[in-house]
């Protein structure tokens, strides 16, 4: 049976100090294909029980297992290691960002974050008896968006979130343009003060590691830039969308 | 010790809505998790979810009273009526309302929201969002959660119930971000924990949909209701087992065997693809049963070519990345092999409508719940619909219960520091054993390969005493197990260790359910009783729990509304 081995950063705060880290390795066997996180339940189960990461889905859906695999964002669930085309995988946390443990990221700031931007639709007028009418142009403009998992690799990606703590970063930002561009959001004045300031759009300098980092292939930039475009409009000509 | 009137064990789209639902009303409510709310499995869901909302030009004579019809027909009969009747009544409301709060549903030109046929339905009537409409409801729900401010314990790992004085009175959890065990007292919990599919080897589910909830209610004693009705999903991805939604034959895909042929065209001539799960993944067993998988192996072809690239790119986007991801197909270019794999747990946490167990205090709603409405065979569509009604109206019945003053009681406290104190003791005995105990991941693969070879889509008498025996043996060896690791954050060596046992007792429920019911229904389907037989068999299954393991009661099926007959499709 082939084998591959696994190098995985180690953060154990019972016994490292915080901001130190060690590489543990550990030879993984497979029969014809392995997934990242197959291989790290193998350690887990077999090699290293004290092991931490974070799951769920395993189907690229729940935005549980991004990581820094072999040198890029990656779901841990969707890598399979033949498609690294390399010897050896190398796994270690989102950097830049506080750790729990292991591979297990402290996604507080980037939550909190999300909950400042008021990610919900909001309506001023009462709601109709049945749907609220949306065109199918009208819904493609929000494809992109709603397809974030809310995984937190475009923020570890993100300079501009290394440099200013307060920076909202690219994924909550990412959920103000999901609403902003919704046809059927009727916010006025209460989600655009959150973003439309030095620690909402403007921080972004359109670097676009969040496009390269997204591993659901979508493009916080593009969203990030059409917000700076409304609050401008909205400035000159009093309307946004 | 934090209390609220309100807790809710699980953050998926049951809980979330329960929650809501409660928060709107005023109550004290706190959602427990083990992951973030967001990431919970109802996000894996694809296809969509059912309400006779009549937008379709070929649905427009569709009905709630013609959807709980398809329920129960789907269900073979086993589901009770009047629950059917009422989630089908629910479902345009819930559906509205979620469009209200921003669920991005894909859309007919005239701005409705499209629906979709779906197997085992009358008319169209699966509302979607392209082929990730759990996602779209799932972030849709966390999103009005966070709105109602909604307090969420995020990476809480929930182990057992406090029960005082007869009443649930709150749940001792495991702490993952601080590494302790906690008791958190309630007036009242509302259980949305999903189903137990990773009870068997082969399923699409999710890692943490191990049946976590049910089994703690089971241990409480709340009886596991209909666990024998174990849903196989006709197709799941030949590697991985993730599913491919049936929102791909809902599309118009077609199965083909190892022959080129259309085989479903000899099971269910007249739906064709779309006959119901349980049909449709035993016609993909028997084919390659006969040799007639492809090149005689065990799997067949979903075939999604003629449909073309735009059709695929507009419907099933999410359908082509797995596809592409996990088996290196991609759907444009070839077929999808694939074959029937565990989806769903139509059994559960027995409840009535309003979520109400015979625990006071204690309810249940979304999959680790039995209701029942799916009987012995849930339709598509019809698991997001449930999650979401009966979500609701648990919620909506704890807010009653409190004003109704039925619920809480005396200070729990004491009852929850010595539940906390049972759960330590608990594992200082696992890692008393430690590395001399039984390995619980050698547990754990061994029973979940018995339940997938010895209780799947065709199940028969001596096949099954010898899986019970299997099970059995591995009961006993939970007894002994050792954990290696102690203590600490995050600790998944002792999360998966305390999990095995309950997941090892709702498998011991399936197989004593499926040996004791002489008859086929469903998705209970055995070579030696292949007919129905609703003169000894029309009735529920409750398994309680024994310390020697589960004890079968029955209780009737509400019936009145539809005459049981013969399902042909």
């Amino acid at each position: 049976m082939p084998s591959i081995t696994f190098h995985v950063k180690r953060y154990d705060p019972a016994r490292d100090d915080k901001g130190s880290s060690r590489v543990d390795d550990f030879v993984v066997p497979y029969e014809t294909s392995l997934t990242v996180l197959e291989g790290l339940f193998h350690i887990q189960e077999n090699l290293d029980g004290s092991l931490a990461f974070r799951y769920c889905c395993r189907a690229s859906i729940c935005g549980s297992c991004a990581m820094y695999i072999n040198g890029r964002y990656r779901l841990a669930c969707q890598t399979n290691i033949l498609h690294l085309h390399a010897d050896e995988v190398h796994v270690a946390p989102m950097p830049h960002l506080p750790l729990v443990k292991d591979l297990v990221c402290d996604m507080d700031d980037f939550f909190a974050k999300y909950e400042y931007v008021q990610p919900w639709l909001m309506r001023a007028s009462q709601p109709p008896e049945k749907e609220i009418l949306q065109s199918p142009a009208d819904r493609h403009k929000i494809n992109m968006p709603i397809d974030c998992i809310l995984c937190g690799a475009c923020y570890s990606s993100c300079p501009s979130v290394w440099t200013e703590d307060n920076y909202l970063g690219p994924a909550a930002l990412l959920k103000a343009y999901r609403f902003e561009v919704d046809s059927r959001d009727e916010a006025r004045k209460e989600r655009l003060p959150r973003w439309d300031n030095e620690r909402g759009a403007y921080r972004c300098h359109t670097i676009t590691n969040c496009v390269e980092a997204c591993p659901k292939e979508l493009n916080p930039t593009e969203g990030i830039q059409w917000l700076k475009m409304a609050a401008v409009r909205r400035r000159l000509f009093g309307k946004a969308k | 010790m934090p209390h609220h009137q309100l807790i809710v064990v699980g953050g998926g789209l049951a809980g979330l809505r329960a929650a809501v639902e409660a928060k709107a009303a005023g109550v004290d409510v706190a959602i427990l998790s083990q992951v973030h709310p967001g990431r919970s499995h109802s996000g894996a869901a694809q296809g969509g979810i059912n309400a006779a909302l009549g937008n379709d030009p070929d649905g427009h004579d569709d009905t709630p009273e013609k959807h709980a019809f398809d329920t129960v027909k789907g269900s073979d009969y086993l589901a009770d009526q009047d629950a059917a009747i009422q989630m089908t009544s629910d479902a345009p409301g819930v559906i509205f309302e979620m469009d209200h709060w921003g669920c991005p549903f894909s859309r007919y030109d005239d701005g409705r929201i499209a629906q979709r046929p779906f197997g085992g339905a009358g008319f169209p009537r699966t509302c979607y969002g392209a082929d990730k409409t759990g996602h779209y409801l799932l972030h849709t729900l966390v999103e009005r959660a966070y709105e109602r401010q909604v307090k969420m314990y995020i990476e809480v790992f929930v182990t057992a119930l406090i029960v005082d004085e007869g009443r649930c009175r709150g749940v001792v959890a495991y702490d993952m971000i601080h590494g302790s065990f906690e008791a958190l007292t309630a007036d009242a919990v509302v259980m949305a924990t999903g189903g137990a599919g990773r009870i068997y080897a082969n399923t699409t589910n999710a890692i943490i949909s191990t049946g976590g909830g049910a089994a703690i209610a089971y241990h409480a004693g709340v009886p596991a209701e209909d666990m024998e009705f174990i849903q196989f999903h006709p197709t799941g991805l030949l590697t991985s087992h993730i599913l491919m939604s049936e929102g791909c034959r809902g599309e118009g895909g077609y199965l083909v065997n190892g022959e080129g042929d259309r085989f479903m065209a000899r099971y269910a001539p007249k739906a064709m693809e779309l006959a119901p799960r349980d049909i449709t993944a035993r016609s993909i067993t028997t084919e390659i049963q006969e040799g007639r998988g492809i090149d005689g192996k065990d799997y067949v072809y979903l075939d999604l070519r003629h449909l073309g690239a735009e059709r695929i790119m507009e419907r099933l986007p999410g359908i082509r990345d797995l596809a592409i991801h996990f088996e290196g197909v991609d759907p444009i270019e070839e077929p999808i092999p694939i074959r029937p794999v565990q989806h769903y747990t139509m059994g559960g946490i027995d409840c009535d409508v309003d979520g109400r167990t015979k625990l006071p205090g204690f309810y249940a709603a979304g999959e680790c719940a039995c209701v029942s409405v799916h009987g012995a065979n849930r339709l598509g569509g019809n698991s997001l619909l449930e999650t979401i009604v009966f979500g609701r109206r648990a919620g909506h019945a704890v807010v009653a219960d409190l004003e109704g003053g039925s619920l809480g009681g005396r200070d729990a406290s004491a009852a929850g520091r010595q539940a906390v104190a049972d759960m330590e003791c608990r594992v200082a005995n696992l890692v008393a054993r430690g590395a001399d105990g039984a390995d619980p991941y050698a547990i754990r693969a061994e029973m979940i390969a018995t339940t997938r070879d010895y209780f799947g889509v065709f199940r028969e008498d001596a096949v099954m005493r010898e899986g019970l025996a299997i099970l059995r043996r591995l009961r006993e060896r939970c007894a002994r197990i050792g954990l290696r690791n102690a203590g600490g954050v995050f600790n998944l060596d002792l999360m998966r260790t305390i999990e095995l046992e309950g997941m090892v007792d709702l498998a011991l429920c399936v197989a004593e359910g499926a040996l004791a019911r002489t008859e086929s229904r469903g998705s209970h389907s055995r070579t030696d009783f292949p007919a129905r037989d609703d003169e000894r068999w029309l009735k529920h299954t409750m398994a309680y729990h024994t310390p020697e393991g589960p004890r079968l009661e029955y209780a009737p099926v509400a019936l009145g509304t539809f005459e049981p007959q013969e399902r042909k499709y």
